[in-house]
């Protein structure tokens, strides 16, 4: 399939697979502290492990950030 | 702490960036600012949803429509920047706790003497127990 991560379209040898496996594959170790737009709209943690990506879908995602004196 | 890098800084957007940091006082104040190739041009200056004096935090919303109006500017995010109002401008441990992209540097500006004080950072964490910090040199660039 193809879909779109951050802009840029990339092909996965894949008919479908989790956000979370889309987080794994793109090397991000601590899934945790990341946000995750899906198709325009922002995504719950909650749906990490179950929404499905597919041929067309467009994903971003980006490290939270904080911090503090 | 390891080896030094440069990155350079239009003088114009420095002084913006110290600007909105001073009006955001005695709250910590936070952005991005994003260019290419090392040299830093446009300022983004984000909500610090904390409003806070000790912590700031990012809206996700507001930086996913920074990051696309970045890429569409063909300039790539670059560095995060954020306040000390009362503490030096050294990473502090929440800091090194939250900063999770190796590729980011982070400017802190502190206002704890009357001349700001800016100093920028690389945090990369090869492991759960590994730390490596760099220091980043800011080179300004006049107009």
């Amino acid at each position: 399939m193809k879909i779109t991560i951050n802009g840029e379209e990339e092909t996965i040898e894949k008919d479908s697979l989790t956000i979370i496996e889309l987080l794994t594959h793109k090397k991000v170790d601590m899934p945790e502290m990341v946000s995750v737009e899906y198709n325009g709209e922002m995504l719950d943690r909650e749906k990490f492990d179950t929404q499905a990506v597919t041929d067309g879908d467009k994903v971003e995602f980006l490290y939270f950030m904080g911090g503090g004196q | 702490m390891i080896n030094e890098k440069t990155i350079t800084i239009a003088k114009e957007t420095l002084d913006q960036m110290v600007e909105h940091l001073r009006t955001e006082l005695p709250n910590e104040g936070c952005g991005y600012m994003s260019g290419n190739n090392d040299e830093v041009k446009t300022l983004h200056k984000m909500t610090n949803i904390d409003k806070s004096p000790e912590h700031f935090r990012f809206d996700p919303k507001e930086q996913f429509a920074v990051v696309k109006a970045a890429r569409a500017a063909k300039e790539e995010l670059t560095v995060v920047y954020h306040s000390h109002p009362e503490t030096p401008a050294r990473l502090s441990e929440e800091d090194i706790t939250l900063f999770n992209d190796p590729n980011m540097i982070y400017i802190i500006v502190s206002f704890k003497s009357e001349s700001p004080e800016i100093k920028g950072f690389m945090v990369n964490k090869p492991t759960d127990k590994e730390i490596e910090i760099r220091r980043i040199a800011l080179e300004i660039k006049e107009n």
